[in-house]
Protein backbone atom coordinates (compact mmCIF):
# COMPACT_ATOMS: atom_id res chain seq x y z
CA UNK A 1 0.00 0.00 0.00
CA UNK A 2 1.06 3.01 -0.60
CA UNK A 3 0.27 6.51 0.77
CA UNK A 4 1.23 10.19 -0.89
CA UNK A 5 0.85 12.89 1.83
CA UNK A 6 1.43 16.31 0.22
CA UNK A 7 3.80 18.84 2.30
CA UNK A 8 3.92 22.47 2.03
CA UNK A 9 6.70 24.99 3.26
CA UNK A 10 4.86 27.79 4.83
CA UNK A 11 6.08 31.42 5.78
CA UNK A 12 5.32 32.75 9.35
CA UNK A 13 5.69 36.24 9.64
CA UNK A 14 7.37 37.68 12.90
CA UNK A 15 5.42 40.01 15.01
CA UNK A 16 6.43 43.57 13.46
CA UNK A 17 7.10 43.41 9.74
CA UNK A 18 7.46 45.11 6.49
CA UNK A 19 5.47 44.38 3.48
CA UNK A 20 7.22 44.46 -0.04
CA UNK A 21 5.35 45.15 -3.08
CA UNK A 22 3.09 42.05 -3.07
CA UNK A 23 4.73 39.83 -0.06
CA UNK A 24 6.20 40.49 3.23
CA UNK A 25 9.62 41.59 3.00
CA UNK A 26 12.17 38.29 3.19
CA UNK A 27 13.69 39.59 6.57
CA UNK A 28 10.45 39.26 8.68
CA UNK A 29 9.93 35.59 7.37
CA UNK A 30 10.52 32.07 8.79
CA UNK A 31 9.98 28.78 6.72
CA UNK A 32 8.00 25.55 8.52
CA UNK A 33 6.32 22.71 7.67
CA UNK A 34 2.83 23.45 7.66
CA UNK A 35 1.31 22.67 10.92
CA UNK A 36 -1.62 20.77 9.16
CA UNK A 37 0.93 18.73 7.15
CA UNK A 38 2.34 17.42 10.28
CA UNK A 39 -0.19 15.79 11.18
CA UNK A 40 -0.58 14.23 7.76
CA UNK A 41 2.95 13.15 7.98
CA UNK A 42 2.08 11.77 11.29
CA UNK A 43 -1.27 9.95 10.67
CA UNK A 44 0.86 8.35 7.32
CA UNK A 45 3.89 7.07 9.39
CA UNK A 46 1.55 5.54 12.01
CA UNK A 47 -0.60 3.56 9.12
CA UNK A 48 3.14 2.92 7.99
CA UNK A 49 3.71 1.16 11.57
CA UNK A 50 0.67 -0.39 11.99
CA UNK A 51 0.90 -2.42 8.52
CA UNK A 52 3.09 -4.42 6.40
CA UNK A 53 4.71 -3.07 2.91
CA UNK A 54 3.69 0.53 3.72
CA UNK A 55 5.30 3.63 1.72
CA UNK A 56 4.98 6.94 2.71
CA UNK A 57 5.60 9.46 -0.33
CA UNK A 58 5.79 13.38 0.34
CA UNK A 59 4.77 15.67 -2.93
CA UNK A 60 5.75 19.00 -2.34
CA UNK A 61 5.19 21.60 -5.20
CA UNK A 62 8.34 24.27 -4.10
CA UNK A 63 11.55 25.70 -5.21
CA UNK A 64 14.84 24.29 -3.94
CA UNK A 65 15.09 26.36 -1.25
CA UNK A 66 12.14 24.48 0.15
CA UNK A 67 14.05 21.31 0.21
CA UNK A 68 15.03 21.32 3.89
CA UNK A 69 11.75 21.69 5.08
CA UNK A 70 10.95 18.92 2.72
CA UNK A 71 13.29 16.82 4.77
CA UNK A 72 11.52 17.06 7.85
CA UNK A 73 8.48 14.62 6.86
CA UNK A 74 11.75 12.28 5.89
CA UNK A 75 12.98 12.32 9.49
CA UNK A 76 10.23 11.61 10.75
CA UNK A 77 9.13 8.75 8.46
CA UNK A 78 8.36 9.18 5.59
CA UNK A 79 10.34 6.90 2.70
CA UNK A 80 10.66 9.14 -0.10
CA UNK A 81 9.88 12.89 -1.44
CA UNK A 82 9.18 14.49 -4.39
CA UNK A 83 9.00 17.61 -5.35
CA UNK A 84 8.13 19.95 -8.17
CA UNK A 85 8.94 23.00 -9.67
CA UNK A 86 9.44 24.90 -12.71
CA UNK A 87 9.48 28.37 -14.25
CA UNK A 88 6.52 28.20 -15.42
CA UNK A 89 4.99 28.28 -11.61
CA UNK A 90 7.29 30.79 -10.60
CA UNK A 91 5.46 33.06 -13.42
CA UNK A 92 2.14 32.10 -12.47
CA UNK A 93 2.29 34.34 -9.54
CA UNK A 94 -0.68 33.35 -7.11
CA UNK A 95 -0.93 29.43 -6.84
CA UNK A 96 -4.17 28.88 -6.31
CA UNK A 97 -5.60 25.30 -5.10
CA UNK A 98 -6.88 24.10 -9.14
CA UNK A 99 -3.08 24.63 -10.05
CA UNK A 100 -1.62 23.00 -7.40
CA UNK A 101 -4.35 20.66 -7.71
CA UNK A 102 -3.74 19.95 -11.30
CA UNK A 103 0.59 19.34 -10.56
CA UNK A 104 -0.45 17.11 -7.51
CA UNK A 105 -2.35 15.42 -9.32
CA UNK A 106 0.28 14.33 -12.58
CA UNK A 107 2.08 12.97 -9.14
CA UNK A 108 -0.61 11.11 -8.33
CA UNK A 109 -1.20 9.94 -11.32
CA UNK A 110 2.48 8.93 -11.66
CA UNK A 111 2.70 7.53 -8.01
CA UNK A 112 -1.14 5.54 -7.95
CA UNK A 113 -1.73 6.14 -4.18
CA UNK A 114 -4.10 4.35 -2.14
CA UNK A 115 -4.34 6.79 -0.13
CA UNK A 116 -3.77 10.90 -0.13
CA UNK A 117 -3.34 12.54 2.92
CA UNK A 118 -3.24 16.26 2.53
CA UNK A 119 -3.93 19.28 5.52
CA UNK A 120 -6.89 21.28 6.05
CA UNK A 121 -5.40 24.45 5.28
CA UNK A 122 -2.27 26.04 4.66
CA UNK A 123 -0.75 28.19 7.66
CA UNK A 124 -0.23 31.03 5.59
CA UNK A 125 -2.86 31.36 2.35
CA UNK A 126 -5.17 28.67 4.02
CA UNK A 127 -7.30 28.28 1.13
CA UNK A 128 -8.51 25.35 2.96
CA UNK A 129 -9.51 24.00 -1.10
CA UNK A 130 -6.44 21.77 -1.80
CA UNK A 131 -7.24 18.44 -0.77
CA UNK A 132 -10.87 18.28 -1.76
CA UNK A 133 -10.10 19.67 -5.22
CA UNK A 134 -7.10 16.90 -6.21
CA UNK A 135 -9.78 14.26 -5.06
CA UNK A 136 -12.20 15.69 -7.53
CA UNK A 137 -9.71 15.86 -10.14
CA UNK A 138 -8.33 12.56 -9.28
CA UNK A 139 -12.03 11.03 -9.67
CA UNK A 140 -11.15 9.50 -5.62
CA UNK A 141 -13.62 10.06 -2.73
CA UNK A 142 -13.04 12.09 -0.09
CA UNK A 143 -13.53 13.95 3.35
CA UNK A 144 -12.68 17.03 4.60
CA UNK A 145 -11.45 17.96 8.72
CA UNK A 146 -10.79 14.44 9.54
CA UNK A 147 -9.73 14.48 13.03
CA UNK A 148 -9.93 10.65 13.56
CA UNK A 149 -9.42 7.91 11.42
CA UNK A 150 -9.77 4.40 11.16
CA UNK A 151 -8.64 1.73 8.43
CA UNK A 152 -10.32 -1.23 7.28
CA UNK A 153 -7.84 -2.32 4.50
CA UNK A 154 -9.80 -5.96 4.02
CA UNK A 155 -13.16 -3.71 3.00
CA UNK A 156 -11.71 -0.73 1.56
CA UNK A 157 -13.32 1.63 4.17
CA UNK A 158 -11.67 4.38 6.05
CA UNK A 159 -14.39 5.32 9.09
CA UNK A 160 -13.46 9.30 9.75
CA UNK A 161 -14.86 11.24 12.12
CA UNK A 162 -15.21 14.69 10.30
CA UNK A 163 -14.67 17.61 12.98
CA UNK A 164 -17.89 20.19 12.15
CA UNK A 165 -18.19 23.47 14.23
CA UNK A 166 -19.41 23.71 17.72
CA UNK A 167 -17.96 20.59 19.26
CA UNK A 168 -19.75 18.57 16.82
CA UNK A 169 -18.04 15.10 15.10
CA UNK A 170 -19.86 13.69 11.84
CA UNK A 171 -19.25 9.85 11.79
CA UNK A 172 -18.72 8.84 8.21
CA UNK A 173 -17.22 5.76 6.18
CA UNK A 174 -15.29 6.63 3.18
CA UNK A 175 -14.46 4.13 -0.04
CA UNK A 176 -10.84 4.33 -0.70
CA UNK A 177 -8.52 4.74 -2.84
CA UNK A 178 -9.28 8.59 -0.70
CA UNK A 179 -7.83 11.85 0.00
CA UNK A 180 -8.40 13.07 3.33
CA UNK A 181 -7.37 16.34 4.41
CA UNK A 182 -6.28 15.97 8.16
CA UNK A 183 -7.31 18.28 11.09
CA UNK A 184 -4.57 18.99 13.62
CA UNK A 185 -4.98 17.45 16.71
CA UNK A 186 -5.54 13.62 15.23
CA UNK A 187 -2.42 12.71 16.46
CA UNK A 188 0.70 13.80 18.52
CA UNK A 189 3.08 14.64 15.49
CA UNK A 190 6.73 13.17 16.77
CA UNK A 191 9.88 14.86 16.78
CA UNK A 192 12.48 13.67 14.59
CA UNK A 193 14.94 11.79 16.36
CA UNK A 194 18.77 12.09 16.06
CA UNK A 195 18.68 9.08 13.74
CA UNK A 196 15.92 10.32 11.55
CA UNK A 197 17.28 13.53 10.72
CA UNK A 198 20.40 11.44 9.43
CA UNK A 199 18.50 8.70 7.87
CA UNK A 200 16.76 11.31 6.10
CA UNK A 201 19.73 13.02 4.38
CA UNK A 202 20.51 10.17 2.03
CA UNK A 203 16.82 9.44 1.40
CA UNK A 204 15.29 10.27 -1.92
CA UNK A 205 14.25 13.61 -2.86
CA UNK A 206 12.95 13.91 -6.50
CA UNK A 207 12.85 16.86 -8.21
CA UNK A 208 10.45 17.06 -11.37
CA UNK A 209 9.61 20.28 -13.85
CA UNK A 210 6.26 19.87 -15.28
CA UNK A 211 7.37 18.54 -18.46
CA UNK A 212 8.79 15.55 -16.34
CA UNK A 213 4.93 14.72 -14.96
CA UNK A 214 3.42 15.35 -18.34
CA UNK A 215 2.08 18.45 -17.75
CA UNK A 216 2.65 21.33 -20.34
CA UNK A 217 3.58 23.98 -19.05
CA UNK A 218 1.67 26.90 -21.00
CA UNK A 219 -1.68 25.09 -19.97
CA UNK A 220 -0.39 26.31 -16.19
CA UNK A 221 -2.24 29.66 -15.43
CA UNK A 222 -3.55 30.68 -12.27
CA UNK A 223 -7.23 32.81 -13.05
CA UNK A 224 -6.69 34.87 -9.41
CA UNK A 225 -4.38 37.62 -9.62
CA UNK A 226 -3.18 39.13 -6.19
CA UNK A 227 -3.83 42.88 -6.81
CA UNK A 228 -2.49 44.12 -3.17
CA UNK A 229 -1.10 43.29 0.11
CA UNK A 230 -1.63 45.73 3.38
CA UNK A 231 -1.87 45.66 7.02
CA UNK A 232 -5.85 45.68 7.79
CA UNK A 233 -6.47 48.96 9.77
CA UNK A 234 -7.24 47.76 12.89
CA UNK A 235 -10.90 47.89 14.37
CA UNK A 236 -10.37 47.76 17.38
CA UNK A 237 -10.72 50.25 20.30
CA UNK A 238 -8.91 48.18 22.38
CA UNK A 239 -7.28 50.58 25.81
CA UNK A 240 -3.72 49.27 26.01
CA UNK A 241 -2.05 49.62 29.21
CA UNK A 242 1.10 51.15 29.07
CA UNK A 243 4.03 50.88 31.11
CA UNK A 244 6.30 48.03 33.54
CA UNK A 245 4.71 44.85 33.96
CA UNK A 246 4.06 45.71 37.57
CA UNK A 247 2.20 49.00 36.26
CA UNK A 248 0.22 47.63 33.76
CA UNK A 249 -0.86 44.63 35.82
CA UNK A 250 -1.94 47.10 38.60
CA UNK A 251 -4.01 48.53 36.03
CA UNK A 252 -5.78 45.30 34.97
CA UNK A 253 -6.34 44.01 38.48
CA UNK A 254 -8.02 47.70 39.32
CA UNK A 255 -9.94 47.22 35.77
CA UNK A 256 -11.02 43.56 37.26
CA UNK A 257 -12.07 44.76 40.84
CA UNK A 258 -14.18 46.79 39.16
CA UNK A 259 -15.57 44.29 36.87
CA UNK A 260 -16.70 42.78 40.00
CA UNK A 261 -13.57 39.77 39.89
CA UNK A 262 -12.43 39.08 43.04
CA UNK A 263 -10.38 36.69 44.64
CA UNK B 1 -25.74 38.03 -14.77
CA UNK B 2 -27.44 35.95 -11.41
CA UNK B 3 -25.77 34.92 -8.06
CA UNK B 4 -26.87 31.38 -5.98
CA UNK B 5 -26.09 31.09 -2.70
CA UNK B 6 -25.92 27.60 -1.10
CA UNK B 7 -27.63 27.30 2.42
CA UNK B 8 -25.93 25.44 5.32
CA UNK B 9 -28.37 22.95 7.64
CA UNK B 10 -27.80 20.88 10.31
CA UNK B 11 -29.69 18.18 12.52
CA UNK B 12 -33.19 20.34 11.57
CA UNK B 13 -31.78 23.93 11.84
CA UNK B 14 -30.69 26.11 9.18
CA UNK B 15 -27.23 27.98 10.14
CA UNK B 16 -26.62 31.50 10.36
CA UNK B 17 -24.31 32.07 7.26
CA UNK B 18 -27.33 30.89 4.79
CA UNK B 19 -28.54 34.27 6.09
CA UNK B 20 -25.47 35.90 5.71
CA UNK B 21 -24.87 34.81 2.20
CA UNK B 22 -27.86 36.91 1.03
CA UNK B 23 -26.96 39.67 2.47
CA UNK B 24 -23.74 38.87 0.55
CA UNK B 25 -25.57 37.83 -2.34
CA UNK B 26 -27.87 40.67 -2.57
CA UNK B 27 -24.89 43.40 -2.90
CA UNK B 28 -23.04 41.07 -5.64
CA UNK B 29 -26.26 40.95 -7.75
CA UNK B 30 -27.10 44.28 -7.39
CA UNK B 31 -23.74 45.69 -8.55
CA UNK B 32 -24.19 42.38 -11.47
CA UNK B 33 -27.40 43.75 -12.16
CA UNK B 34 -28.77 40.19 -11.74
CA UNK B 35 -31.29 38.46 -9.92
CA UNK B 36 -30.77 36.13 -6.22
CA UNK B 37 -31.52 32.92 -6.17
CA UNK B 38 -30.42 30.84 -3.18
CA UNK B 39 -30.93 27.00 -2.64
CA UNK B 40 -31.37 24.17 0.14
CA UNK B 41 -30.51 20.80 -0.04
CA UNK B 42 -32.08 18.18 1.69
CA UNK B 43 -34.10 17.95 5.60
CA UNK B 44 -37.28 20.04 5.94
CA UNK B 45 -36.76 21.86 2.32
CA UNK B 46 -40.75 23.13 2.37
CA UNK B 47 -39.69 24.78 5.96
CA UNK B 48 -36.05 25.86 5.59
CA UNK B 49 -37.28 27.41 2.21
CA UNK B 50 -40.04 29.63 3.92
CA UNK B 51 -36.96 30.30 6.32
CA UNK B 52 -34.55 31.62 3.41
CA UNK B 53 -37.66 33.54 1.81
CA UNK B 54 -35.97 36.93 3.01
CA UNK B 55 -35.96 40.34 1.14
CA UNK B 56 -33.89 40.61 -1.82
CA UNK B 57 -34.26 36.98 -2.36
CA UNK B 58 -35.89 35.88 -5.83
CA UNK B 59 -35.94 32.78 -6.43
CA UNK B 60 -35.78 29.85 -3.10
CA UNK B 61 -34.78 26.10 -5.09
CA UNK B 62 -35.42 23.50 -2.86
CA UNK B 63 -34.21 20.20 -3.32
CA UNK B 64 -35.86 17.47 -1.52
CA UNK B 65 -33.42 15.00 -1.19
CA UNK B 66 -31.93 12.89 2.41
CA UNK B 67 -31.67 14.27 5.64
CA UNK B 68 -28.28 15.18 6.48
CA UNK B 69 -25.42 16.79 4.15
CA UNK B 70 -23.32 14.67 2.19
CA UNK B 71 -20.68 15.75 0.02
CA UNK B 72 -21.19 13.39 -2.68
CA UNK B 73 -25.17 14.39 -3.38
CA UNK B 74 -24.20 18.12 -2.43
CA UNK B 75 -21.73 18.06 -5.17
CA UNK B 76 -23.43 16.33 -7.65
CA UNK B 77 -26.99 18.92 -6.79
CA UNK B 78 -25.22 22.28 -6.77
CA UNK B 79 -23.45 21.14 -10.09
CA UNK B 80 -26.74 20.53 -11.48
CA UNK B 81 -28.11 23.94 -10.48
CA UNK B 82 -24.95 25.74 -11.39
CA UNK B 83 -25.34 24.55 -14.63
CA UNK B 84 -29.14 25.02 -14.85
CA UNK B 85 -29.38 28.37 -13.64
CA UNK B 86 -25.96 29.48 -14.68
CA UNK B 87 -25.20 32.31 -12.20
CA UNK B 88 -21.94 34.66 -12.28
CA UNK B 89 -21.04 33.86 -9.23
CA UNK B 90 -21.80 31.09 -7.14
CA UNK B 91 -21.89 31.55 -2.94
CA UNK B 92 -21.10 28.69 -0.66
CA UNK B 93 -20.20 28.60 3.28
CA UNK B 94 -16.62 28.72 4.14
CA UNK B 95 -17.31 26.12 6.61
CA UNK B 96 -16.40 22.65 7.12
CA UNK B 97 -19.09 21.34 5.16
CA UNK B 98 -18.26 24.12 2.64
CA UNK B 99 -14.84 22.67 2.47
CA UNK B 100 -16.20 19.27 1.82
CA UNK B 101 -18.04 20.45 -1.69
CA UNK B 102 -17.39 23.54 -2.63
CA UNK B 103 -13.70 22.87 -4.16
CA UNK B 104 -15.18 19.50 -6.08
CA UNK B 105 -18.04 21.75 -7.65
CA UNK B 106 -15.62 24.04 -8.95
CA UNK B 107 -13.49 21.76 -10.53
CA UNK B 108 -16.50 20.08 -12.15
CA UNK B 109 -18.10 23.47 -13.31
CA UNK B 110 -14.20 24.23 -14.25
CA UNK B 111 -14.62 27.80 -12.26
CA UNK B 112 -11.68 29.35 -10.01
CA UNK B 113 -12.62 28.86 -6.77
CA UNK B 114 -11.78 31.82 -3.97
CA UNK B 115 -12.32 30.62 -0.47
CA UNK B 116 -12.81 32.49 3.10
CA UNK B 117 -13.38 35.98 1.46
CA UNK B 118 -14.31 38.85 4.11
CA UNK B 119 -14.93 41.27 1.20
CA UNK B 120 -16.16 40.96 -2.16
CA UNK B 121 -17.09 43.30 -5.07
CA UNK B 122 -18.69 42.69 -8.71
CA UNK B 123 -18.83 46.31 -9.64
CA UNK B 124 -15.62 45.34 -12.25
CA UNK B 125 -15.22 42.46 -12.48
CA UNK B 126 -14.84 39.89 -9.59
CA UNK B 127 -12.30 41.11 -6.59
CA UNK B 128 -12.59 39.49 -3.31
CA UNK B 129 -10.95 40.22 -0.44
CA UNK B 130 -8.78 37.50 2.04
CA UNK B 131 -6.80 37.49 5.05
CA UNK B 132 -3.24 35.91 4.92
CA UNK B 133 -0.68 35.28 7.92
CA UNK B 134 -3.66 34.11 10.34
CA UNK B 135 -5.14 38.02 9.58
CA UNK B 136 -1.87 39.76 10.13
CA UNK B 137 -2.06 40.72 6.06
CA UNK B 138 -5.31 41.29 3.66
CA UNK B 139 -5.25 40.70 0.06
CA UNK B 140 -7.28 41.90 -2.60
CA UNK B 141 -7.89 39.01 -5.58
CA UNK B 142 -8.97 40.13 -9.36
CA UNK B 143 -10.94 36.84 -10.70
CA UNK B 144 -10.26 36.42 -14.52
CA UNK B 145 -12.99 34.45 -15.90
CA UNK B 146 -16.52 35.48 -16.39
CA UNK B 147 -17.58 32.72 -13.99
CA UNK B 148 -16.52 32.27 -10.29
CA UNK B 149 -17.21 29.88 -6.72
CA UNK B 150 -16.88 31.83 -3.51
CA UNK B 151 -17.09 30.50 -0.16
CA UNK B 152 -17.75 33.40 2.43
CA UNK B 153 -16.42 33.19 5.79
CA UNK B 154 -19.06 33.08 8.31
CA UNK B 155 -19.90 35.88 10.80
CA UNK B 156 -18.79 38.41 8.20
CA UNK B 157 -21.66 39.81 6.54
CA UNK B 158 -25.33 40.65 8.31
CA UNK B 159 -28.14 38.07 8.27
CA UNK B 160 -31.11 39.39 6.22
CA UNK B 161 -34.44 39.48 8.80
CA UNK B 162 -37.01 40.72 6.56
CA UNK B 163 -39.43 38.83 4.91
CA UNK B 164 -39.55 38.19 0.86
CA UNK B 165 -41.86 37.62 -1.72
CA UNK B 166 -39.35 35.42 -3.41
CA UNK B 167 -40.72 32.46 -5.73
CA UNK B 168 -40.38 29.07 -4.44
CA UNK B 169 -39.59 26.10 -6.77
CA UNK B 170 -38.91 22.45 -6.62
CA UNK B 171 -35.69 21.17 -8.19
CA UNK B 172 -35.15 18.13 -9.61
CA UNK B 173 -32.13 16.35 -8.88
CA UNK B 174 -31.03 13.51 -10.92
CA UNK B 175 -28.38 11.47 -8.21
CA UNK B 176 -26.06 8.84 -9.83
CA UNK B 177 -26.12 6.46 -7.09
CA UNK B 178 -22.54 4.65 -8.09
CA UNK B 179 -20.60 8.10 -7.31
CA UNK B 180 -21.65 8.20 -3.90
CA UNK B 181 -19.06 6.72 -2.12
CA UNK B 182 -19.60 7.90 1.46
CA UNK B 183 -22.21 7.34 4.21
CA UNK B 184 -22.61 9.55 7.07
CA UNK B 185 -23.58 7.37 10.24
CA UNK B 186 -24.24 9.94 12.77
CA UNK B 187 -22.55 12.51 14.85
CA UNK B 188 -20.65 12.95 18.29
CA UNK B 189 -20.61 15.62 20.42
CA UNK B 190 -17.18 15.59 21.94
CA UNK B 191 -16.50 16.44 25.47
CA UNK B 192 -18.60 15.96 28.77
CA UNK B 193 -16.14 16.49 31.27
CA UNK B 194 -15.99 17.91 34.76
CA UNK B 195 -16.83 21.59 33.70
CA UNK B 196 -19.08 23.75 31.36
CA UNK B 197 -16.63 26.60 30.75
CA UNK B 198 -19.54 28.46 28.86
CA UNK B 199 -21.47 28.69 32.79
CA UNK B 200 -18.15 30.61 33.89
CA UNK B 201 -18.69 34.64 34.48
CA UNK B 202 -14.51 34.77 34.33
CA UNK B 203 -12.61 33.22 31.81
CA UNK B 204 -8.54 32.72 32.33
CA UNK B 205 -7.76 31.80 28.45
CA UNK B 206 -4.63 30.63 27.24
CA UNK B 207 -2.50 30.28 23.86
CA UNK B 208 0.61 29.04 22.37
CA UNK B 209 2.04 31.81 24.00
CA UNK B 210 2.56 29.67 26.65
CA UNK B 211 5.29 27.40 24.86
CA UNK B 212 5.79 24.65 27.38
CA UNK B 213 3.22 22.28 29.81
CA UNK B 214 4.81 23.08 32.84
CA UNK B 215 4.26 26.93 32.02
CA UNK B 216 0.64 26.84 32.48
CA UNK B 217 0.88 26.29 36.59
CA UNK B 218 0.91 30.20 36.70
CA UNK B 219 -2.48 30.37 34.47
CA UNK B 220 -3.84 27.79 36.76
CA UNK B 221 -2.50 30.20 39.73
CA UNK B 222 -4.15 33.25 37.83
CA UNK B 223 -6.96 31.27 37.43
CA UNK B 224 -7.47 30.77 41.46
CA UNK B 225 -6.95 33.93 42.14
CA UNK B 226 -9.30 35.38 40.55
CA UNK B 227 -11.99 32.40 40.85
CA UNK B 228 -11.81 32.32 37.16
CA UNK B 229 -12.04 29.11 34.92
CA UNK B 230 -9.63 27.97 32.90
CA UNK B 231 -10.12 27.64 29.20
CA UNK B 232 -7.41 27.48 26.23
CA UNK B 233 -7.15 28.33 22.22
CA UNK B 234 -6.84 24.36 19.99
CA UNK B 235 -2.88 24.03 20.15
CA UNK B 236 -3.35 23.52 24.15
CA UNK B 237 -6.49 21.14 23.55
CA UNK B 238 -4.39 19.14 20.70
CA UNK B 239 -0.90 18.82 22.87
CA UNK B 240 -3.22 17.59 25.16
CA UNK B 241 -2.53 20.17 27.86
CA UNK B 242 -6.01 20.79 28.39
CA UNK B 243 -8.72 18.27 28.25
CA UNK B 244 -11.21 19.26 25.32
CA UNK B 245 -14.41 20.86 26.86
CA UNK B 246 -11.89 23.74 27.40
CA UNK B 247 -11.52 24.32 23.91
CA UNK B 248 -12.80 28.03 22.92
CA UNK B 249 -13.75 28.45 19.16
CA UNK B 250 -15.36 27.38 15.97
CA UNK B 251 -14.93 23.49 16.91
CA UNK B 252 -14.73 23.84 20.18
CA UNK B 253 -17.25 25.83 23.20
CA UNK B 254 -19.10 29.64 22.26
CA UNK B 255 -18.56 31.61 25.28
CA UNK B 256 -19.75 34.79 26.24
CA UNK B 257 -18.36 35.70 30.13
CA UNK B 258 -18.43 38.87 31.70
CA UNK B 259 -14.39 38.87 31.56
CA UNK B 260 -12.92 37.00 29.13
CA UNK B 261 -8.99 36.91 29.26
CA UNK B 262 -6.86 36.29 26.34
CA UNK B 263 -3.14 35.18 27.56
CA UNK B 264 -0.94 34.31 24.74
CA UNK B 265 -3.48 33.86 21.97
CA UNK B 266 -3.53 35.36 18.89
CA UNK B 267 -7.07 35.96 17.60
CA UNK B 268 -7.30 33.11 14.58
CA UNK B 269 -10.69 33.88 13.20
CA UNK B 270 -11.27 30.12 14.42
CA UNK B 271 -11.18 31.21 17.94
CA UNK B 272 -12.67 34.74 17.97
CA UNK B 273 -15.73 32.83 16.55
CA UNK B 274 -15.93 31.35 20.47
CA UNK B 275 -15.29 34.40 22.17
CA UNK B 276 -16.08 37.65 21.24
CA UNK B 277 -19.46 38.11 22.46
CA UNK B 278 -17.93 37.99 25.70
CA UNK B 279 -18.56 41.28 27.91
CA UNK B 280 -14.89 42.26 28.35
CA UNK B 281 -11.83 41.03 26.62
CA UNK B 282 -8.76 41.49 27.90
CA UNK B 283 -5.60 40.77 25.65
CA UNK B 284 -2.36 40.40 26.86
CA UNK B 285 0.15 39.38 23.90
CA UNK B 286 3.62 40.24 22.86
CA UNK B 287 2.59 40.91 19.53
CA UNK B 288 0.80 44.50 19.08
CA UNK B 289 0.03 43.75 15.44
CA UNK B 290 -1.86 40.31 16.85
CA UNK B 291 -5.55 40.09 15.80
CA UNK B 292 -6.89 39.50 19.25
CA UNK B 293 -5.98 43.08 19.93
CA UNK B 294 -8.89 44.03 17.24
CA UNK B 295 -11.17 42.75 19.06
CA UNK B 296 -10.02 43.33 22.64
CA UNK B 297 -11.36 45.87 24.51
CA UNK B 298 -7.85 46.06 27.12
CA UNK B 299 -4.47 45.29 25.92
CA UNK B 300 -1.03 44.62 27.67
CA UNK B 301 1.39 44.24 24.90
CA UNK B 302 3.72 42.77 26.86
CA UNK B 303 5.35 39.31 28.05
CA UNK B 304 2.80 36.89 29.66
CA UNK B 305 5.60 35.41 31.78
CA UNK B 306 6.19 39.10 33.35
CA UNK B 307 2.67 40.35 33.61
CA UNK B 308 0.71 37.12 34.79
CA UNK B 309 2.82 36.83 37.96
CA UNK B 310 2.30 40.34 38.35
CA UNK B 311 -1.16 40.46 38.13
CA UNK B 312 -1.38 36.93 40.76
CA UNK B 313 0.54 39.61 43.14
CA UNK B 314 -2.11 42.09 42.72
CA UNK B 315 -4.44 39.24 43.80
CA UNK B 316 -2.77 38.48 46.86
C1 LIG C 1 -11.37 24.01 10.74
C2 LIG C 1 -10.59 24.68 11.85
C3 LIG C 1 -11.16 24.80 13.12
C4 LIG C 1 -10.46 25.43 14.15
N1 LIG C 1 -11.06 25.57 15.38
C5 LIG C 1 -10.43 26.25 16.36
C6 LIG C 1 -11.05 26.45 17.64
O1 LIG C 1 -12.17 25.98 17.91
N2 LIG C 1 -10.38 27.15 18.58
C7 LIG C 1 -9.13 27.68 18.35
O2 LIG C 1 -8.58 28.33 19.25
N3 LIG C 1 -8.52 27.49 17.16
C8 LIG C 1 -9.13 26.78 16.18
N4 LIG C 1 -8.48 26.58 14.98
C9 LIG C 1 -7.04 26.92 14.88
C10 LIG C 1 -6.76 28.38 14.60
O3 LIG C 1 -6.72 28.58 13.20
C11 LIG C 1 -5.38 28.79 15.17
O4 LIG C 1 -4.39 27.92 14.66
C12 LIG C 1 -5.32 28.76 16.70
O5 LIG C 1 -6.45 29.44 17.25
C13 LIG C 1 -4.05 29.43 17.17
O6 LIG C 1 -3.96 29.35 18.57
P1 LIG C 1 -3.07 30.39 19.40
O7 LIG C 1 -3.60 31.76 19.23
O8 LIG C 1 -2.98 29.85 20.77
O9 LIG C 1 -1.62 30.21 18.73
P2 LIG C 1 -0.81 31.19 17.81
O10 LIG C 1 -1.60 31.66 16.67
O11 LIG C 1 0.48 30.52 17.56
O12 LIG C 1 -0.57 32.47 18.74
C14 LIG C 1 0.26 32.51 19.85
C15 LIG C 1 0.30 33.94 20.33
O13 LIG C 1 1.06 34.04 21.52
C16 LIG C 1 1.80 35.24 21.50
N5 LIG C 1 2.94 35.07 22.39
C17 LIG C 1 4.03 34.30 22.21
N6 LIG C 1 4.85 34.39 23.28
C18 LIG C 1 4.25 35.23 24.16
C19 LIG C 1 4.61 35.72 25.45
N7 LIG C 1 5.75 35.34 26.06
N8 LIG C 1 3.77 36.58 26.06
C20 LIG C 1 2.62 36.96 25.46
N9 LIG C 1 2.23 36.54 24.24
C21 LIG C 1 3.04 35.66 23.62
C22 LIG C 1 2.19 35.40 20.04
O14 LIG C 1 2.47 36.76 19.77
C23 LIG C 1 0.95 34.90 19.32
O15 LIG C 1 0.06 35.95 19.03
C24 LIG C 1 -9.16 25.95 13.92
C25 LIG C 1 -8.60 25.82 12.66
C26 LIG C 1 -9.29 25.20 11.62
C27 LIG C 1 -8.67 25.10 10.26
N1 LIG D 1 2.56 24.05 -2.67
C1 LIG D 1 2.05 22.92 -2.15
N2 LIG D 1 2.75 21.75 -2.24
C2 LIG D 1 2.25 20.62 -1.72
N3 LIG D 1 1.09 20.54 -1.06
C3 LIG D 1 0.36 21.67 -0.94
C4 LIG D 1 0.79 22.91 -1.48
N4 LIG D 1 -0.15 23.83 -1.19
C5 LIG D 1 -1.11 23.20 -0.49
N5 LIG D 1 -0.82 21.90 -0.34
C6 LIG D 1 -1.57 20.87 0.42
O1 LIG D 1 -2.92 21.25 0.50
C7 LIG D 1 -3.30 21.50 1.85
C8 LIG D 1 -4.29 22.63 1.90
O2 LIG D 1 -3.70 23.79 1.36
P1 LIG D 1 -4.54 25.08 0.93
O3 LIG D 1 -5.65 24.62 0.07
O4 LIG D 1 -3.54 25.95 0.21
O5 LIG D 1 -5.01 25.72 2.20
C9 LIG D 1 -1.99 21.74 2.59
O6 LIG D 1 -2.09 21.39 3.95
C10 LIG D 1 -1.03 20.82 1.84
O7 LIG D 1 -1.12 19.49 2.32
Amino acid sequence: MKILVTVKEVAAVDDEFEIDGLAIDDRYVTADLNEWDEYAVEAAVQIKEAHDDVEVVTATIGPSETDETIRQALAKGADRAIRVWDDALDDAGLLDPETKAQVLAAVAAEEDPDLVLTGVQSADDGFGATGVTLADKLDMEWGAVVNDLDLDLEAGVASVHRELEGGVEELTDIEIPAVLTIQTGINDPRYASLRGIRQAQSKELAEYSLADIGLDAAGIESPLEQTSLYEPETEGEATVFEGSPEETATELAELLAEKGVTS
Amino acid sequence: MSVLAIAEHRRGELRPVSLEQLAAGRDLADELGGELHTAVIGGDVEAFGAELNREGVDTVHTVDIGEEFNHDVYTQVVTQLATELDPTVLLMPNSVNGLDYAPAVANRLDRPLVTDVVDIDAEDGLTATRELYGSKAETTIDVHADQAAVTIRPAEWPTIEADGDAAIEAFDATIDESAVRSTVKGFEEVGGGDIDITDADVLVSVGRGIEEEENLDIIHDLAEALDATVSGSRPLIDNGWLAKDRQVGQSGKVVTPDVYIAIGISGAVQHVAGMKGSDTIVAINTDPNAPIFDIADYGIQDDLFEVVPALIEQFK
